[in-house]
């Protein structure tokens, strides 16, 4: 932490309702990925309030940010973020290692969830020998193992192609279907032509917001 | 605490960085293993000293009698003191910690013993009950002197096992009539003396027989006598009282320190265990150094690990770690790391010295002040203590660091 108070976001008022699929974009710097990172209570704020499924989100310690973190909210990254030395049906199991689930009942379960990504047949296999699409499912398929209540996810096709952008898109619209509010930062007009309500940042503040009509 | 999702990423680790795990690993093993070495030699030197100590009780104090050298009330120096009978009851009388005690006289020049037709030289010694105590002496066959033999001066003599063997060979010595220059005396019985040498080649008898046959009087060459579990101070004391005694009877300076030779083995014992404690001290100093060196060893290659997996902490944060899961982990795999490497050092440190031991017993090596060094329970479970808590010490900082990691700078993307 700097000594010097550097504001980033100021006077953001945003209200995102259950089931809502939210894209936020704005350029580096705009400070975006800090409202997600508050959002992900990943990062504290000075002022203000934030309530995620109408819980006060102030001031947590490490502790309860950790249980907030497993229990509401699925990160997904764009560099996807899986652990090298587990399979990728540990990888998604190990939310529930947090929860204390044992090892049978959450390998079991990351094992429907991979099969909900259609990638099943990967389970054994080691990050290294995924493509980017695969592992960016077997991304989606962690964030989803805890049934949180929130996606977020941070320039979730930065690393891919065009065509596996739209896959991964087409499982982010699936996993909506289904109630979970999702929020996904990005730069790619694309992407977030794809969501129903786009939110753009520039110095802190909100500067537009776009409700897209039916496609 | 340990479970298998904890073991599959501790060996991951270690089998990603094979080498720096093996050289941390040794230092720990090395540090643990010198530190066995050192105790166990310094348990095979204090087995030796006790070792010297064998043949005389730790508790007893010898008192020869000298010359004065000091001039006193008006007498000369270069008077000779004689301990006499009276002397060692009055001594007896007045120092109630006293439990064996005994006189001894030396019977001047070497005797022709005989036994049928077989003769040699041996020493000859007149002493009373109590010296087989003083002495730490066994008796193999028969008895030793007792007091009806002391009242009666009877003749009769306890012999060494070497004389013994000399004289009678495979018969058995007991109630035979030995003949010890010109005198006949019978054998009432053998004593073994863990001393060995010389000391098993003399032949005792009643003190006041030696006085008697050998022109003593009523005099003694040396009163020794034990003081039950009587402390180096009480035993300073027990001195101090004995040389009133005498200085109170033969008047001479209380500064002359050649009229009454005493010799306290209490305050001597005590000295070599406060030497060894000592030793054994700075060998745990010298020991727990090395193991310290191992430690920072471990500790940095903990740090080194913590950066390098500063991402990976930063996505178990994201999905849910509490901090105390992450030190948790951190200092699960040091104490692993450390505790199988101590406890290979100490398995092997055990294992050399066990072999030393060995070696030295079957091949009869004799060394002076060098005796079984072996390492006690006592110092295998402190060393296992230590093991662990030098894992907790090398795991702490690293996984403290660890925890203390943002999720969002370790999952920045550069």
């Amino acid at each position: 932490m700097g000594h010097q108070n550097l504001e980033v976001l100021r006077g953001i008022n945003l209200h995102i309702s259950e089931g809502e699929m939210v894209s936020i974009m704005g350029a580096s710097g705009s400070g975006k990925s800090t409202l997600l990172n508050i959002l992900g209570i990943l990062d504290g704020f000075d002022s203000g309030d934030y309530l995620l499924n109408n819980t006060r989100m102030n001031r947590l310690n490490e502790r309860q940010a950790a249980y907030y973190r497993n229990r509401f909210i699925g990160f997904v990254f764009q560099s996807f973020n899986l652990l090298s030395f587990k399979n990728s049906m540990e990888n998604v199991a190990l939310p529930l290692y947090y929860q204390k689930i044992g090892r049978k009942k959450r390998n079991l379960r990351a094992m429907e969830f991979l099969e909900m990504m259609g990638i099943s047949d990967r389970a054994t296999h080691m990050p290294s020998e995924l493509s980017g699409g695969q592992k960016q499912r077997v991304a989606i398929a962690r964030a989803l193992i805890t049934q949180p209540k929130v996606i977020l996810a941070d320039e979730p096709t930065g690393a891919l192609d065009s065509h596996t952008s739209q896959e991964v898109m087409d499982i982010f619209g699936k996993v909506n279907q289904q109630g979970i509010t999702i929020l996904i930062v990005t730069h790619e007009k694309e992407i977030a032509d794809r969501t129903k309500r786009t939110i753009r940042i520039r110095d802190g503040v909100i500067i537009d917001e776009k409700i897209a009509m039916a496609s | 605490m340990f479970d298998l999702d904890t073991w599959q990423e501790i060996y991951f680790t270690i089998k990603q960085n094979k080498l720096r795990t093996f050289l941390t690993a040794f230092s720990v093993s090395w540090g643990i293993f010198m530190l066995v070495i050192l105790l166990g030699v310094g348990t095979g030197l204090e087995n030796g000293v006790k070792y010297q100590f064998r043949d005389v009780a730790t508790n007893s104090i010898w008192i020869s009698p000298g010359q004065t050298s000091l001039p006193y009330q008006g007498m000369k120096p270069g008077r000779n003191i004689r301990l006499t009978n009276e002397d060692y009851s009055e001594i007896n009388r007045n120092i109630i910690q006293i439990d064996h005690s005994t006189g001894r006289y030396w019977c001047s020049g070497e005797f022709t013993v005989r036994y049928g037709n077989k003769y040699s030289a041996f020493d000859l010694m007149g002493c009373g009950p109590g010296h087989q105590y003083i002495e730490n002496q066994r008796v193999v066959t028969g008895r030793f002197i007792n007091d009806f033999d002391m009242e009666n001066k009877r003749k009769v003599a306890v012999i060494g096992v070497d004389v013994r063997e000399i004289l009678f060979g495979k018969e058995d010595p007991i109630d035979k009539y030995i003949d010890i220059g010109g005198i006949q005396y019978k054998v009432v019985g053998v004593y073994d003396d863990a001393g060995g040498g010389s000391e098993l080649k003399r032949i005792f008898i009643p003190l006041s027989t030696a006085q008697l046959a050998y022109n003593g009087a009523n005099y003694m060459h040396q009163m020794m006598f034990t003081v039950g579990d009587a402390s180096v101070k009480d035993s300073k004391d027990i001195v101090a009282k004995v040389k009133d005694i005498l200085i109170d009877k033969y008047k001479f300076s209380p500064d002359d320190s050649r009229a009454v030779f005493v010799w306290n083995n209490v305050e001597q014992f005590q000295k070599f265990i406060d030497l060894f404690n000592g030793i054994r001290v700075f060998l745990w100093i010298v020991g727990i150094g090395t193991i310290v060196a191992g430690i920072v060893g471990v500790s940095n290659i903990m740090l080194i690990v913590v950066k390098e997996r500063t991402r990976e902490i930063g996505v178990r944060k994201a999905i849910g770690a509490t901090p105390s899961s992450i030190i948790g982990l951190f200092l699960q795999e040091a104490i692993v790391i450390t505790f199988l490497a101590g406890y290979v050092g100490l398995i092997a440190g055990i294992g050399l010295i066990e072999g030393i031991n060995y070696m030295m017993l079957k091949m009869n090596v004799e060394a002076e002040y060098f005796k079984n060094p072996e390492v006690q329970i006592q110092t295998a479970f402190g060393a296992t203590l230590l093991l662990v808590a030098a894992g907790l010490l090398a795991g702490y900082i690293p996984a403290k660091r660890a925890a203390r990691i943002k999720p969002i700078e370790a999952l920045r993307d550069e």
